[in-house]
């Protein structure tokens, strides 16, 4: 028997990361401390070369590889192309911030860029094992990232905290995912799919297998009951990190629970349907409620975050193509959201001085008329307000939900966005009505200003321009279904 | 009628391109600048409207002026604007408004100029847009945006208790708009995939599915009108807001929600419509009898204008839901002149506010030793609130009346205690604060209105009283559609 090699080229954007960051850290080693740049630098080339593999492997069939356990569709390509740019931009808005606070080293580069891998894993996966070690990958090194600052007992312990909720959630997931290996007698997605369709003799062992899964997949998504760790962790952990924990993982994760949800289990969508909207109304309603009581803006945000999770699981209650493709867009406008917020988080930031509440943004609007004008822009996002992208993000969901039936589920969610609109102005409050506490100038580089702008404006030209972005999601869910 | 030339899009966008232009002028350093740039941009918002009425074909029933373009695909929902008889007066009161409010504010705001007129500038563009959509999703962005110039104005050059009235205006109205919006996303499924708002017009629909839409819609409008009992944040936000905020707020936005009951509850749902009129009935007759005796008691000069607004808006509510054609082209009556005498009050009230700082009517009396033109400028518009016959308030008050009388004796009844309420809080409050001995040292020193106060004033005069002895340009334009509208709700959908 022969060995026949894989074809690599699907993976290709893969292995050029593998390679990559080994370069970064061994770089890291060679470089003195003045030359720190370089491995940013090196990082933002990887990203680059990246984005253009996967742009040359662009194409709207499904190629499988690695006997079936990878696959490179549209869906892959689109989320992947969208990760590359949020990293990018997340490093682009830190490196002032880390390098103020000695973080400027190579662990930082070479683990952003090893989640980043586990993330492309993820997004690619077309087997549970792979979607497993994706997912691996990408928590490790977030755990580690988090603990990055070791001398802080607030990050040490968000870590730690992370890390063992974490763990359980893998935990639950594998043992979710070997009860459906039970009843299916596969790992690979297409054919638990098939089996599925087929009918299985072991229906309870399958269901009980889902609703595992599912819990998994709520940890990841930091979706209520499970989310006790989220609000700990944008608050422990340093602002750079924050922000990327915050944003490039939700594109992971959206493809994650496309990849296990609906086009493994998408044949049990009637039973995952029910469950979804027990998390989504619960995510909305803690999220929304427990964030009025913070004055922490990490922690605010790390609420509001739980309920714009929320907001997503509710796209997919319809399970159909309508409903995932609104879900997509929400993630996207979610993740622009999330970017421009903390990046005017460490824009407030000095050397010496953390921006760690709602308060540092008063009077920010006679400080710097501009950026307190692209920090509106941002919160009327968050709170769904029109023209701004956020409403749009909403529509498309709530469109969904009534389509499905659930029209009862909608009204749910408008109210509990209601309650959610009372924290975001809270900080246009602070930033337009009262008087600021400090005269410090805010002067970012030049590529900071640059990006802030251009990210506050997208957020207003496309949500009056939405209609690229919709098609996007529509063409990437269409071609993988 | 053809009209080739995009002339809505101009009127709705001519406005908002000024305000970024006076937002670009920033630092309070080009103040002036910024005042002058916002005055050209008002005045020709105002000029570009006028083609509107010298070109508007009365006898026509279809929408004018319209123009439709593919704004998003993806949900069916286009940029489609036209106007009929009832939004194209509302279109010309708002552009009316706009230059006077700039005008108000010119000496009074000195902080963050730029912002102020900017804000107006874009709120009246926005406002533009929500009385010209055609489709439903976009008068939800429109609708939904005029918050935002709103909640900032409020905020940021209100009185003491600003953040609170602002927060409160905001949250209130958001409430009765994200419903609606489920509303709009309920029709858009039934219709099968549109946001056209004549599309609903024609569509079906069920008798359950109609209560429930016309509650949503209700509890949208109902906040905007405001009708009683969620009324209470127009009170807190008039209070607080600085004087054109105030006028813009009376004038302006408490129209949408007329606005919204003629294009969305009665000819949407008819069946809901006629079922729950009853109730629609007694919550305006509510607002004009218990909202007046409220004013009467308020020592707070904006205060009591605001719970006239209320009492005010009552009478239009009341209006609507009569289905007869006096009570609706009385309330439209009603809408048009309320937004000038409403404004007119509130500006008498900035005149005094900006010389003593008070609005307590405490704090004056025998205003008019000092200030004799004000006293009779304040005069008019306090006999026109208190609906005299001769001045526009009295058109719009006489027709819903009639209206009523047809409906029920009782109802007529009600209704027009307003003419004697009105006459009491207003007559009164006038009587306190200009009449009388000079009671305190403060008022010694007044002087009497500038020339601008005074070109603001007499403008405002001169349409209450032309409104009051002529109303038949306004009455004729809306004529034909508002009959069209009528028989279109006295059918049944079901």
């Amino acid at each position: 028997m022969s060995f026949i090699p894989p074809d690599f080229a699907p993976a290709s954007s893969e292995i050029f990361m593998l390679i990559m960051v080994c370069v970064v850290m061994l770089a890291d080693l060679t470089i003195g401390k003045s030359k720190r740049y370089v491995a940013y630098l090196l990082t933002q080339i990887t990203l680059l070369g990246c984005a253009v593999l996967t742009f040359k492997s662009f194409s709207d069939e499904a190629v499988l590889t690695f006997s079936g356990m990878f696959v490179d569709d549209s869906l892959a390509d689109i989320l992947k192309l969208m990760t590359y740019g949020t990293v990018s931009a997340v490093l682009i808005y830190s490196y002032t911030y880390i390098s103020e606070r000695d973080m400027l080293r190579g662990e930082f580069f070479s683990l952003v860029l090893f989640a980043t891998l586990g993330m492309m894993v993820m997004i690619s996966a077309s087997h549970f094992l792979t979607l497993y070690i994706g997912l691996e990958i990408l928590s490790l090194s977030l755990y580690a990232l988090v603990a990055l600052r070791r001398d802080s007992t607030e990050a040490t312990e968000a870590a730690m905290k992370f890390f063992v909720l974490g763990a359980l959630a893998s935990g639950f997931l594998l043992y979710g995912m070997s009860m459906v290996y039970g009843a299916t007698g596969s790992l690979q997605i297409t054919e638990v799919a098939k089996a599925i369709q087929d009918g299985v003799n072991a229906k309870q062992v399958l269901v009980v297998g889902l609703v595992f899964i599912v819990a998994g997949i709520s940890f990841k998504l930091s979706a209520a009951p499970f989310h006790m760790w989220a609000p700990d962790v944008y608050q422990g952990a340093p602002t750079a990190v924050t922000l990327f924990i915050g944003s490039a993982p939700k594109f992971a994760a959206f493809g994650f629970v496309m990849r296990l949800l609906v086009e493994g289990l998408g044949n049990m969508s009637s039973d995952w349907q029910g469950i979804l909207v027990i998390l989504a109304v619960m995510s909305m309603a803690i999220g929304n409620i427990a964030a009025i009581a913070q004055t922490n803006i990490k922690r605010m945000l790390a609420y509001s975050t739980i309920s714009h999770m929320g907001f997503l699981l509710l796209g997919f209650i319809s399970a159909d193509a309508n409903g995932y493709s609104s879900s997509l867009f929400y993630v996207i406008a979610y993740v622009l959201m999330t970017l421009g917020t903390f990046a005017m988080i460490m824009l407030l930031c000095r050397s010496g001085f953390e921006a760690e509440n709602i308060s540092d943004f008063k009077g920010l609007s006679k400080r710097n008329p501009w950026y307190a004008f692209i920090t509106l822009l941002l919160m009327f996002s968050l709170a769904g307000i029109p023209p701004m992208i956020g409403f749009y993000a909403k529509l498309a969901v709530l469109q969904a939900v009534v389509n499905a039936g659930y029209v009862w589920l909608a009204v749910a969610a408008v109210l509990f966005s209601l309650i959610g609109a009372f924290y975001y102005l809270r900080i246009i409050k602070f930033m337009y009505f009262d008087e600021p506490e400090t005269n410090e100038p805010i002067s970012p580089n030049n590529d900071v200003k640059i990006l802030l702008s251009a990210n506050g404006f997208a957020i207003l030209i496309l949500g009056i321009f939405p209609q690229a972005l919709m098609g996007i999601s529509l063409y990437a869910i269409q071609n993988s279904m | 009628m053809s009209f080739d030339f995009p002339l809505l899009s101009l009127i709705i966008w001519l406005p908002i391109v000024f305000g970024v232009a006076v937002f670009a002028t920033g630092h309070d350093r080009n103040a002036q600048l910024a005042r002058y740039i916002s005055l050209a941009g008002s005045i020709l918002g105002f000029l570009v409207a006028l083609p509107l009425f010298v070109h508007f074909d009365a006898a026509a029933s279809a929408m004018q002026f319209v123009e439709k373009h593919v704004w998003f695909e993806r949900f069916n929902v286009n940029y489609h604007v036209g106007v009929d008889g009832i939004s194209m007066p509302l279109i010309l009161l708002n552009c009316f408004i706009t230059p006077l409010v700039v005008i108000a504010g010119w000496e009074v705001i000195k902080e963050r100029v730029s912002q102020y007129m900017g804000a107006f500038l874009i709120m009246s563009g926005i406002v533009n847009g929500v009385f010209a959509s055609l489709d439903a999703m976009l008068f939800y962005v429109f609708w939904e945006a005029s918050l935002i110039p709103m909640f900032l104005i409020i905020g940021i050059w209100g009185g003491p208790n600003r953040v609170y009235a602002a927060i409160k205006f905001f949250l209130y109205t958001l409430l009765g708009s994200l419903l609606m919006l489920i509303a709009f996303i309920y029709l858009y499924q039934k219709s099968g995939g549109s946001f056209s708002i004549q599309d609903y017009h024609q569509l079906a629909i069920p008798f359950t599915p109609q209560i429930l839409i016309f509650i949503a819609f209700l509890l949208a409008f109902a906040v905007k009108v405001p009708m009683w009992p969620v009324h209470t944040w127009l009170p807190d936000a008039h209070v607080e807001a600085p004087t054109g905020g105030s006028v813009v707020l009376a004038a302006i936005l408490l129209k949408l929600g007329g606005y919204g009951f003629l294009r969305f509850s009665l000819p949407i749902v008819p069946d809901a419509s006629h079922y729950l009129a009853d109730m629609m009935i007694v919550l305006s007759l509510i607002a004009v009898v218990y909202i007046g005796l409220v004013a009467i008691m308020q020592v707070d000069m904006k205060k009591l204008i605001a719970y006239s607004s209320v009492a005010h808006m009552g009478f239009v509510t009341l209006g609507f839901f009569l289905f007869d054609a006096y009570g609706v082209e009385g309330a439209m009556v009603q809408m048009v002149s309320h937004g000038f005498i409403s404004g007119a009050m509130f500006l008498c009230v900035g005149v005094l506010y900006d010389r003593l700082h008070s609005r307590q009517i405490a704090d004056y009396g025998g205003v008019v030793n000092k200030m004799p033109a004000f006293a009779a400028f304040f005069m008019l518009f306090a006999m026109a609130n208190a609906g005299l016959p001769g001045t526009s308030g009295f058109v719009g008050e006489f027709m819903v009346i009639m209206g009523t009388m047809k409906v029920s004796f009782w109802y007529a009844f009600l209704a027009a205690l307003t003419l004697i309420l009105g006459a009491a809080y207003t007559l009164w409050m006038y009587k306190r604060v200009v009449f009388g001995q000079i009671t305190n040292a403060a008022v010694e020193e007044l002087n009497d209105i500038s020339k601008r106060e005074f070109v603001l004033l007499a403008i405002l005069a001169m349409m209450v009283l032309w409104l009051g002895v002529y109303p038949y340009p306004l009455t004729d334009v809306m004529h034909t559609t508002i009959d069209q509208l009528l028989i279109h709700v006295n059918n049944s959908k079901l």
